[in-house]
């Protein structure tokens, strides 16, 4: 894709985000587009966010479930950005009435770090390093894609199909938790919905947290110190709408719940 | 055996007949047809008798009783095999696997493999009216358990009074990892993760046991109740899958890996 049509891509997804209105799957009209030209649109669509006032705080890792990498036949992560503006408070009001289009709530566990880290050659022990601690968080995930007709680029393009966000009240140091073995627990409206467990997310989630530092190390990109990291849904996603209250609780971590209205 | 009937009630006579009928199936590692085949109007209480009438001829025959178990306990499997209630089952001395054991398929028909927690009582536990309090009061310590499942029925497809007839398709189990207080874990968010040939094949936490796994035996105690039993000290109690049921075969090395209770692991020969 040429330049032109990566920022006309970029702006019209923009505008479908501020807007809620969902586009037509970019895979039906640009049959050539790549995974690099969606990445390059996803920049676009950010950088009119940065534009209009919006600081990002951090990424996000998607399609790391073995589920969801078989439905987009792809075997590799992707990865999005996190803004100032999507985070919300545990135990808070969501408002999909004003911020989201076709709204599914995912289980993870959030990494905040306290040094850079800067790939490649980034190794799991240099992520626990430079983690701060891990958080219990909510991933309200959302498409501007027309009924979430996605293929890998569409989700891409879509910084990676991201809406908000909720981080849990308690933050645990990575070294006093099994972040593979521990259990996740998601209720809707009281009742369980699914249960999971850490290596859900490529066998880890700090598998997830290497994978994307050394992805990005490839572009001269490093991940922050004090940048959160959404490091992969730990259970099958679930549609919501106004009303459902969701509330997940993290085996040696801890919980996090929010109503959406 | 006599063609499809319709009837209320079993005699003795057909309970002793249908226990010896399923019995022989689990022995001699053969499939059979589902028991509500023949008898459509099987009730779960006629069901249960037949189960119990296994477990006496295993009895007579010398064998020890070593604990009980719940089946169906989690959604996923509710759903997965077509059943709104979970149902119990005993375990028989020769089902005791040790840790890092071999399954021997050639003494099982289709065994499918599923992590536990099991509870160790050190009170006797009655019902009605057995709540989560008082199982967490009873227990002595939980360990990781796996449950090795083989229905008796062709292809494990059943309805709720079938599987109950048939012992809750139990068959095998294996204990590892270390026992652990109640009151040192949070019994919901117990994380496992289930390795196949090391690759992760299931994954879950406590909850998926009916939102709590003393939950399961409390259930158990009420159900036995309703046949004027009890749950004594000591019992060992595999209070049903978090994880889905997933099948092996020769050759295939299961590892389960649980938050803070270690491991269980077997090879299936």
């Amino acid at each position: 894709m040429d330049k032109e049509l990566i920022t006309q891509c970029g702006d019209e997804l923009y505008d479908a985000l501020i807007n809620r209105t969902t586009v037509k799957p970019l895979t039906d009209r640009f049959e050539d587009i790549t995974i690099d030209d969606a990445y390059y649109i996803s920049l676009r669509m950010v950088e009119r966010r940065v534009e209009a006032g919006a600081k990002i705080i951090g990424k996000k890792i998607g399609v790391t479930s073995k589920a969801v990498q078989n439905m987009l036949n792809v075997h590799q992560p992707d990865f999005g950005f996190l803004t100032d503006d999507m985070v919300y408070s545990s135990g808070g009001e969501m408002p999909i009435s004003s911020r989201l289009l076709q709204p599914r709530a995912e289980g993870e566990i959030a990494f905040i770090l306290k040094h850079d880290l800067a790939g490649p050659g980034v190794t799991n022990a240099d992520v626990i390093r430079a983690t701060d601690c891990v958080l219990p968080c909510f991933e309200i995930v959302d498409s501007r894609i027309e009924d979430w007709k996605i293929k890998v680029q569409d989700t891409v393009a879509d910084n990676a199909s991201c809406g908000l966000f909720v981080l849990g009240d308690s933050a645990v140091d990575p070294r006093k938790v099994d972040l593979v073995t521990c259990g996740m627990v998601v209720e809707k409206n009281g009742a369980v919905l699914s249960t999971g467990a850490g290596a859900a997310a490529l066998g880890s989630p700090v598998n997830c947290v290497t994978w994307l530092a050394n992805t990005l190390g490839k572009f001269g990109i490093s991940l922050k110190a004090g940048e959160v990291i959404l490091s992969g849904s730990l259970v099958p996603l679930e549609p919501i709408v106004a009303g459902d209250y969701m509330r997940v609780d993290i085996g040696g971590i801890g919980s996090a719940s929010v109503r959406f209205v | 055996m006599v063609k499809t009937q319709t009837i209320t009630s079993m005699t003795e006579q057909q309970i002793s007949e249908v226990a010896q009928h399923l019995e022989n199936a689990e022995l001699n590692a053969q499939d059979v047809v589902k028991i509500t085949d023949q008898y459509p109007g099987l009730t779960f209480n006629e069901a249960l008798d037949i189960q119990w009438a296994i477990r006496a001829r295993k009895v007579a025959r010398g064998t020890r009783i070593v604990g009980m178990k719940m089946g169906l306990t989690s959604y996923a499997k509710m759903a997965q095999m077509g059943v709104d209630k979970p149902c119990y089952g005993f375990l028989a001395d020769y089902f005791s696997i040790p840790q890092g054991g071999e399954i021997n398929s050639k003494e099982l028909i289709h065994p499918k493999v599923e992590a536990e927690i099991a509870f160790v009582t050190n009170a006797e536990l009655s019902g009605p009216g057995c709540n989560t309090g008082q199982v967490l009061t009873a227990t002595d310590f939980i360990v990781p358990a796996v449950e090795v499942i083989d229905s008796r029925y062709k292809d494990f497809k059943f309805d709720l009074p079938s599987v109950i007839a048939d012992n809750s398709s139990s068959s095998r189990f294996v204990i590892g990892g270390r026992a652990m207080s109640v009151n040192e874990v949070d019994l919901r968010t117990i994380g496992v993760v289930m390795e196949k040939n090391g690759s992760v094949v299931e994954l879950g936490a406590g909850a998926a046991v009916l939102g709590n796994p003393a939950a399961s035996v409390a259930m158990l105690v009420n159900m036995l109740a309703e046949r004027g039993e009890v749950l004594p000290a000591g019992s060992f109690v595999m209070t049903g899958g978090i994880t889905a049921a997933v099948a092996v075969e020769p050759g295939d090395a299961i590892v389960v890996r649980y938050q803070h209770l270690g491991d269980v692991n077997m090879k299936v020969v």
